[in-house]
């Protein structure tokens, strides 16, 4: 078996302490893998709550796979698993949002973004609920799980919503600057994540401002904005062509509604810009970034994505490498976008 | 639990009633169109909700402890801006600007801007997940407020009512209450023609609920209802399925197909007024042939 296929294995491979919610699960908290680190949805939470009564977190038959059962096991009374209905739990959640709570509901993005896109506009962003749907495992990252597991148009869907902020946990300790951010943030929030083993970008909890982009590496030749898992790919494809006498600029657009438009621009000196993004590549990063440069003149540009199809199946690191989403594919497609500017 | 005695006399709520229907009828003619009879069915049970059963202090819209009310089938919105108005939670002379450009009224209910409201709702299907939550968050804070969910029978067929169901039965959801306005049909015609969904007793009650079932026009057989929630086990939700006639109240509208929306002008205006004031006259069905 190979590393990756391991990975798989354990999505559905939960941390239980005190009342086992599931059977025959093992635990793998404490064990991660170096610069793998393991979800730490249900621990913040679960911290933040401490001191927080409004705190409530659901999740829909998956607090294994998403690490909430860190929470359950520490405020199981303000833990509701709605099972496998998750229209139910985003509904239900706007409804103890107006009961002055502030839930925190989570599964993967497939199932509550795409699945109950309806109950997220309708019910959550339109009467302004504080509620936080939390959309783990985005992307291609289940694998091989197939088309009906993945999320390449999340974004895409809910970015088209008012009053919807809509953002991207690069990883762990970026996820818990989120987290601890949206307690008191005025809007309800989709927070996109990926499968919990997101390589490290940001070694201590980063300052966060919704909205505000983060520059993690300065460049003249071009800059590349990327998000969620592609953030690490494209620090080290930014590091790949500074070898080869290429500066590249790289920016963690986290925030896609509302989108860094000053960063954006503030890019446009570098001459040209590739976002890159676990996504498909209509209505995403991408095109957010593609709308605020209708207003500045022509620069070299380039959205790269997933292509507009359904993706293969098969092990997360190779649907990487097949669609050039990996380091090497990174550095190449921007290396092509570099040929264009001359 | 702390609740109101009913003390608001029969007749009184039949006036309450009579004046949700000439209501809807009014706002109906500024508008241009009106969920007449879907609110028509309804108009007994609000009454009694209203101004006989729910906890509430309309100065006060906020109070935490209130009982919170979930209209689910919202198209009979027309029919609780009148009450809302009359009890003090706004101006009635607002009510003038319904469906107006920039009205705080539209023809389905909007929490943000109407004072009072507990919840917007018009995606029929919605509003007992709602409930559900609103039931939970009151559980995890401590207070005992009710949570009531008016379901239309149409609305049934929506797969996330069975969520819903299904949840607040296992959650043991005993501070949750659903009254189905089972008035027989839908836009296309009737429910058990469209879409089958008897016998209502036994599927609540297959999920855990406590049932009760009544004549949704009679409003001594809707207090028994409501009294009987305090009676009931108390570890379950509760649902009262009230039996009802789409356009009660105006015999041209009663069980007809053709005014789910409609628009009275000119002397059928009046003439509907008219026999709404004289009241309420015994239902009878048109013959099967």
């Amino acid at each position: 078996m190979t590393t990756d296929m391991q990975d798989e294995s354990e999505i559905f491979r939960g941390t239980t302490t005190g009342k086992t919610l599931l059977r025959n699960s093992r635990s793998v908290r404490g064990t991660p893998k170096a610069g793998m680190p393991a979800f730490v949805l249900g621990e913040e939470l679960a911290d933040i709550a401490d001191s927080d009564p409004r705190i409530v977190v659901g999740t829909a038959d998956l607090a294994s796979a998403n690490r909430t059962n860190d929470f359950h096991d520490r405020h199981p009374d303000r833990f509701v698993n709605f099972s496998i209905a998750e229209r139910n739990m985003i509904t239900a959640a706007a409804g103890m949002a107006s009961c002055g709570m502030i839930p925190y509901v989570a599964t993967f993005a497939s199932f509550s973004a795409i699945l109950a896109a309806e109950q997220i506009r309708t019910d959550c962003a339109y009467p302004n609920m504080k509620v936080r749907v939390l959309g783990s495992h985005s992307g291609m990252s289940m694998g091989f799980y197939g088309t009906s597991h993945h999320a390449l148009e999340d974004l895409a869907m809910l970015r088209c919503m008012a009053e919807l902020t809509v953002v991207c946990a690069t990883d762990a300790n970026h996820l818990r600057a989120i987290l601890r951010a949206s307690v008191e943030h005025p809007k309800a929030m989709y927070i996109r994540l990926g499968r919990g083993r997101d390589p490290v970008v940001y070694d201590d909890v980063p300052e966060i401002e919704f909205g505000r982009a983060i520059r993690l590496r300065e460049g003249t030749d071009l800059t590349i904005i990327a998000c969620g898992s592609q953030v690490r790919a494209s620090l080290d494809a930014a590091e790949k062509l500074a070898k080869e006498g290429v500066s590249v600029r790289v920016v963690d657009m986290f925030s896609i509604d509302t989108i860094d438009a000053a960063e954006v621009k503030a890019a446009a000196e570098t001459g040209a810009i590739l976002t890159v993004e676990e996504h498909n590549v209509t209505g995403g990063l991408g095109s957010a970034v593609a709308e605020v440069l209708l207003d500045l003149p022509r620069i070299a540009f380039r959205k790269h994505g997933v292509p507009d199809r359904y993706v293969e199946v098969g092990p997360p690191a190779a649907l990487y490498a097949h669609y050039r989403l990996d380091v090497a594919g990174v550095a190449e497609v921007a290396k092509e976008l570099m040929a264009r500017k001359g | 639990m702390n609740r109101p005695a009913s003390n608001m006399g029969l007749p009184a709520l039949e006036d309450r009633a009579k004046f949700i229907r000439k209501e809807t009828v009014r706002l109906s003619r500024i508008a241009g169109a009106g969920h007449y009879s879907s609110t028509f069915s309804c108009a007994e049970l609000l009454a009694t909700l209203y101004y006989d059963q729910m906890r509430i202090e309309p100065g006060n819209p906020d109070w935490p402890a209130r009982d919170r009310f979930v209209m689910s089938k919202g198209h009979a919105a027309i029919g609780l801006y009148p009450v809302m108005a009359d009890l003090g939670y706004f101006d009635p002379s607002e009510l003038d600007t319904y469906t107006r450009l920039g009205s705080k009224f539209g023809d389905h209910p909007d929490m943000k801007k109407v004072r009072g409201l507990d919840f917007s709702s018009g995606s029929l299907g919605h509003g007992l997940s709602v409930g559900v939550g609103m039931a939970l968050a009151g559980r995890m804070q401590g207070l005992d407020f009710r949570t009531y969910v008016m379901l239309g029978d149409g609305e049934l067929s929506e797969g996330q009512i069975w969520e819903a169901v299904n949840s607040a039965g296992h959650f043991g959801l005993r501070n949750l209450v659903a009254i189905v306005d089972r008035n027989g049909l839908s836009i296309d015609g009737h429910t058990e023609e469209v879409m089958s969904i008897e016998p209502l007793e036994e599927r609540f009650a297959a999920f855990g609920w406590e049932v009760q079932r009544i004549d949704g026009h009679d409003l001594q057989a809707i207090r028994d209802a409501f009294d009987a929630l305090e009676r009931a086990d108390r570890g379950k939700p509760q649902v009262i399925i009230a039996d009802t006639v789409k356009g009660r109240g105006v015999a041209r509208m009663e069980m007809s197909l053709d005014w789910h929306v409609g628009n009275l002008v000119g002397e059928d205006y009046d003439d509907v007024m008219a026999e709404l004031d004289a009241g309420l006259k015994p239902y009878e069905p048109e013959a099967v042939e």
